[in-house]
């Protein structure tokens, strides 16, 4: 389906709480989300969870003829899909620019940057017959696969997409292979132990989203932050501080000091993602070493996947007395209010659990008929209404008030199973003095008329 | 390529220039009567091809149309003989979608589209690679660079009002020095490289992309190379606009 288009104040609320610093998640400016990697019970199959932002990463391996003027090294590919359940505008055939978009920056990233020695890939190297691929003698690099699949859309799908692809390879063991002349032997897990890929390093994204034509400027954009800014400053670094790929979108146009205090921040925020990595992986292998329970079944028991979960957001309550005498002092003192709000017309009265009993003044007050006292809305208390007593609404001294069972007279019949209309505005009525101050009137006076 | 020097002790590079010197740069103005605007630029062996339509209305779904604003359409196609290897179909049908799509974002805010509303631009740009080589090109900054400054001379030849030139340039780092302008030779071996397109009066950044790993303290040099570098490629292009609206008055006589 299309998406629902941003309403015009929300838009406005949004970049005025960016021009005055404030997010509407608590977050500061150069704040990122907090990120939560978990690991599945296969290697190299993890989930990234950026806020709510969630992308699913695996790694899979097979061997493969190389490309022709690469004889040497393996081949890498990358995917990234926008699963429908990420978002209810993600649908088949409308992503397309999104994810080419993000699709080429990953791999660019990934990719240019070489954080994967792909020379290590290559199992059998040279100009051997590289024809038929159903010839098992053909098969002589590894060509790993990186999935990515984005599971829930919250903002900044290239940074949660970016940590999931390095996580996922960084956690993969490929099967080990060893190579007499001519001949390949490929080990079973069982046989021997899977081994790890050769990383050089691990590049981050980190996205920058403008706002007000380069003004303002917020690391991590959340789903609403994206749809109000100019555009965006993806900046992919290493913990060396090395950029692996800079690249803006968007149409904004940007200064030269702009970016280079925005590749600044980056490294910051590089070298802090790189440790949480650096844990996690950690973590996992010491658990697994242990030969404790992993995987993502026993996340789900830690409440590490989960949307119920509510985050408790900090807030900052140490001078929140000294701010709330300050407002009351400053305050103006309130109106006069009557502690009693409940007013009725002329030919009401009430009975009920906890209200004053003035059924017996209902004959007297019939007598003075005020059209200005009148101008009140009707409040009916819903106590009358269960026990079905039957009321006429009658604002004029003419009709004398009559009470029966029957139907066809003019009147308001309370009764819990039938509902009028007349009901329905009535104990709207209850709550709103004001807005229907004339409907109600308009009745008295068609019923006077009759 | 691992023993080629890209930068001589003397400070010259494999094809002669100093670091910041930029390639021989010639375009025409109006190649193609039939569109609205046409260019054709060569930089170095680098050749790009612009066609620019419009404004025109809206082809296809009027829903895609813009109140106050015009539509900007660009397309990329990269010629089956552009790149070393003849590929019937170009893998590279991402790179060309994202081509496009880094192109239009870059015009977009270029061109003055609220004088147009509800109506279409198209850009058609196609590059032409002279060298053929047996590797296979994975960089694309010179070609990116050629591309928007062929589509530039384009919509000013198309008449389309602009706020200012966009003019690009790629540019690498090479031995601590950095260059600006890499051929494809310097482009093949697989070191930074930084594609900048930029609007010389404001000196703002229109697109920014770069790739491969650069230390972080080196960004800033690289990127006054890259701006000085369309600086310059903004006063070729400028002669070049002039030269030709010079050719058109004497032709009509004015």
């Amino acid at each position: 389906m299309k998406e629902t288009p941003l309403s015009n104040c929300e838009r406005r609320f949004l970049l005025r709480a960016i021009e005055e610093k404030k997010r509407l998640d608590g977050r500061q400016t150069y704040d990122y989300r907090n990120i939560k990697i978990s690991f599945g019970t296969d290697y190299g199959c993890c989930i990234v969870e950026l806020g709510k932002t969630r992308v699913l990463g695996q790694v899979s391996c097979e061997l493969v003829a190389p490309k022709l003027n690469r004889a040497t090294e393996g081949i890498l590919f990358f995917n990234l899909e926008l699963s429908q359940m990420a978002a209810p505008s993600f649908e088949p055939g409308r992503q397309s620019d999104l994810l080419v978009k993000l699709n080429r920056l990953l791999e660019r990233c990934l990719r240019n940057s070489k954080c994967i020695d792909t020379e290590s890939l290559c199992v059998v190297a040279g100009e051997k017959s590289r024809g038929l691929n159903s010839d098992p003698c053909a098969y002589q690099v590894w060509q790993i696969r990186v999935d990515l699949h984005l599971l829930n859309h919250d903002g900044n799908i290239i940074d949660a997409a970016s940590i999931a692809a390095i996580v996922a390879l960084c956690h993969f063991r490929r099967p080990d292979v060893s190579v007499q002349g001519e001949e390949v032997t490929l080990y079973t897990p069982e046989e021997r132990d899977p081994v790890a890929l050769s990383i050089h390093h691990m590049p981050i994204c980190v996205s920058f989203a403008f706002f007000q034509q380069g003004t303002y400027l917020l690391v991590d954009p959340n789903e609403r932050e994206e749809r109000v800014m100019d555009g965006l400053l993806v900046i992919a670094m290493n913990k060396h501080r090395e950029i692996c790929t800079i690249q803006s979108s968007g149409g904004i146009m940007l200064l030269k000091d702009q970016v280079l205090r925005c590749s600044k921040i980056a490294g910051v925020k590089v070298a802090e993602i790189t440790e949480l990595i650096q844990k996690a992986l950690e973590n996992d292998q010491k658990v697994r070493k242990e030969g404790g329970k992993f995987g993502f079944a026993e996340s789900i028991a830690n409440q590490r996947i989960t949307t119920f979960k509510m985050e408790k957001a900090p807030i900052d309550t140490s001078d929140v007395e000294e701010k709330a005498e300050e407002i009351i002092a400053e305050a103006e003192p309130p109106s006069e209010v009557v502690s009693k709000p409940v007013l009725w017309t002329s030919g009401t009265a009430q009975i009920g659990e906890g209200v004053e009993n003035s059924w017996g003044d209902l004959e007297d007050s019939e007598k003075d008929e005020d059209e200005g006292g009148s101008d009140e809305a009707v409040i009916l208390d819903k106590m009358k209404m269960d026990t079905g007593v039957e009321v006429s609404d009658i604002g004029s001294q003419d009709a004398p008030i009559v009470l029966s069972d029957s139907e066809e007279e003019e009147m308001i019949i309370l009764e819990p199973d039938k509902n009028p209309k007349k009901i329905s505005t009535q104990t709207s009525a209850k709550q709103e003095k004001a807005p229907i101050k004339k409907p109600v009137k308009r009745r008295k006076k068609k019923r006077t008329a009759n | 390529m691992a023993g080629l020097e890209l930068l001589s002790d003397q400070g010259y590079r494999v094809d002669g220039r100093r670091a910041g010197e930029l390639r021989k740069i010639q375009a025409r103005m109006g190649v193609f009567a039939q569109a609205d605007g046409s260019a054709y630029i060569e930089q170095g062996n680098t050749k790009a091809l612009a066609v620019v339509y419009g404004p025109h209305e809206i082809r296809g779904s009027r829903s895609r149309a813009l109140p106050d604003r015009a539509l900007v359409n660009c397309q990329y196609s990269s010629a089956t003989f552009s790149t070393g290897e003849r590929k019937r179909r170009p893998h590279g049908d991402r790179k060309s979608c994202e081509m496009g799509l880094q192109l239009r974002q870059t015009f977009e805010a270029a061109i003055l589209t609220q004088l147009h509303p509800r109506s279409q631009i198209d850009i058609y740009v196609q590059p032409l690679r002279g060298v053929v080589s047996l590797q296979v090109l994975q960089a694309d900054g010179g070609t990116y660079a050629a591309c928007v400054n062929a589509a530039t001379l384009a919509v000013l030849d198309a008449g389309i009002p602009m706020r200012d030139f966009v003019c690009a340039c790629s540019a690498g780092f090479v031995d601590g020095t950095a260059l600006a302008d890499l051929s494809h030779v310097e482009e093949a071996a697989g070191g930074p490289q930084l594609a900048l397109a930029l609007l010389p009066a404001s000196g703002q950044i229109a697109l920014l992309e770069m790739d491969a790993r650069l230390h972080e303290d080196h960004l800033e040099w690289v990127l006054e190379a890259a701006a000085q570098a369309a600086r310059d490629v903004h006063t070729l292009l400028d002669r070049v606009v002039r030269q030709h609206v010079h050719e058109a008055s004497i032709l009509l006589g004015d």
